[in-house]
């Protein structure tokens, strides 16, 4: 793209790119972080990760702070306008990926003393590869403005949703089976919802990449398959 | 984000296309002498809608407009080829009354050009040329232009000073006032607040956010937020070719030329 007649206005715009692509460096570092110490029970990485939270929480307020003041002073039109309205949406969403991979963190904290069957772990670690994967697709996407790949990814969640119904059912068989699951396993169902919602951020920032590319939106309906709210596991007497 | 053809006839927008035209430019080339301002140049103005002309100086939108109420006949040596319909009527035909014509398509330029006469004159003198009205519904005509110009609170107790004594905010209205009086059915605003502070500016974009329910607005404007904030529908003109003609809010958040991109977010070369 040819650049501005004012050359602080692509400045301005370079640093909120900057900006977004440190929040997601920094996201998808603590996702796979929180998974890590999940699986290891590792309590001090588990800690890392929460301290670091803040870190991902203040650079999404100095993007939008910068963000409302170039609306107040440039005030953008067309590709500018949508560069820095999808700029806020995705910092929202890296924002809340980052509280996702927190949220993990702190039951790795919680679980400590209750840890369950190794394979239902690595059922959420699995799902997690598949999760981190996807946002690692769609911040390169993001970075190098591809839509082909943004595309795909969206197209790919379904995947992550499949897996997420299939860890519920057997999360829930589990507890029918021994009341003394139930805390590692709802524990557990969290965090596989967690990576789940993260998946979900993941096409947000697909869609918002299409938007800012295109100015349309990604409206053509996407096959969804987290079908857990309608899931329910029959009690069977013993 | 292509390019579309180098055609310098821009298709009619769809959108624009699905209301009732009040003027439609056919076809237009116009000559300042031996060269062309406008290359065939093609585009209706929706009835009772606001349209607005952008592009960088030169492009040929104050030409056009001086077109559509044929200000050009004044000089010499300016002509233009086509037709400009109004309610279907060519007005280029040389058969047009063209004291008729300015009394249905009114212009405001960008300076504020009230007569060296007092305000109520200013006013009077349009209704009084076109029409014989008694004295009482003079009076009537006049604070009832001025009230739709959102001056007759300002200038209600000194009708008799003289128009040039206004501030220039002021005066731009009692333009827009003298030029609504006669009653006409198209309005072109050529820059009207290129010259004036952002209150007075508020001012006129809320009289022709008003003008509209009653006339088709056409304004030429350099400044494009004001442009996205008054018009309904946007045409993006440059080098005398009209290069793309869209609802205003597709044109400033989602333009389809890569000129009418580059010319809004600031950066032509």
């Amino acid at each position: 793209m040819q650049e501005h007649i004012v050359a602080s206005f692509d400045e301005d715009l370079n640093s909120l790119s900057q900006k977004l692509a440190e929040m997601g460096g920094l996201a998808e570092q603590n996702v796979a972080d929180s998974v890590a110490a999940l699986v290891n029970r590792d309590t001090e990485k588990a800690q890392r990760v929460i301290a670091s939270d803040e870190r991902i929480d203040k650079l999404q307020r100095q993007l939008e702070d910068s963000a409302v003041l170039m609306i107040a002073r440039r005030q953008p039109m067309a590709r500018d306008l949508r560069e820095i309205v999808a700029a806020i949406h995705i910092a929202t969403d890296l924002e809340r990926v980052g509280d996702l991979a927190k949220n993990t963190a702190k039951r790795v904290m919680a679980l400590e003393a209750n840890y369950g069957s190794h394979r239902l772990v690595a059922g959420v670690e699995h799902m997690s590869e598949l999760c981190l994967a996807q946002l690692k697709d769609v911040l390169d996407a993001l970075a190098s403005r591809d839509l082909a790949s943004a595309r795909a990814v969206w197209e790919r969640d379904n995947e992550i949703d499949a897996m997420y119904t299939s860890l519920f059912r057997e999360l829930l068989t589990y507890m029918m089976e021994d009341p003394r699951n139930i805390t590692f396993c709802t524990h557990l169902l969290f965090c596989a919802k967690n990576i789940e919602r993260i998946g979900d951020h993941a096409t947000n920032i697909a869609e918002n990449l299409h938007y800012l590319v295109t100015g349309t939106a990604l409206t053509e309906a996407r096959p969804k398959q987290d079908a857990t709210s309608m899931t329910n596991v029959p009690y069977r007497e013993s | 984000m292509n390019d579309v053809s180098v055609n310098p006839v821009a298709a009619p927008a769809p959108a624009a296309a699905r209301e009732r035209s009040k003027m439609e430019v056919k076809d237009l080339r116009f000559y300042y002498g031996d060269s062309l301002a406008l290359k065939t140049v093609s585009l209706k103005l929706a009835e009772r809608k606001v349209t607005a002309f952008i592009g960088p100086s030169g492009c040929g939108k104050s030409t056009l407009l001086r077109v559509l109420n044929r200000m050009y006949d004044l000089y010499p040596h300016q002509r233009a080829e086509g037709e400009v319909l109004l309610d279907g009527k060519n007005i280029l035909s040389p058969a047009q009354d063209l004291n008729l014509l300015r009394s249905k398509v009114g212009m405001v330029f960008q300076k504020p050009t009230p007569f060296p006469m007092t305000i109520f004159d200013n006013i009077a003198f349009g209704i009084q040329l076109f029409e014989r009205v008694s004295k009482g519904e003079l009076s009537d005509r006049v604070e009832a232009a001025l009230t739709r110009a959102a001056l007759w609170g300002e200038v209600k107790d000194k009708l008799g000073a003289n128009g040039l004594s206004l501030s220039g905010g002021q005066q731009q209205r009692l333009c827009i006032a003298r030029t609504i009086a006669v009653r006409p059915e198209v309005v072109l605003l050529d820059e009207p607040c290129s010259a004036l502070d952002p209150i007075s500016t508020s001012k006129i974009e809320e009289l022709i956010d008003e003008l509209k329910a009653e006339y088709t607005i056409a304004i030429v404007t350099h400044n494009m937020q004001q442009a996205a904030r008054v018009s309904d529908y946007t045409a993006f003109m440059y080098l005398g070719s009209l290069i793309e003609f869209d609802d205003t809010d597709k044109i400033f958040t989602a333009p389809t030329d890569r000129r009418t991109q580059d010319y809004i977010t600031g950066r032509f070369g």
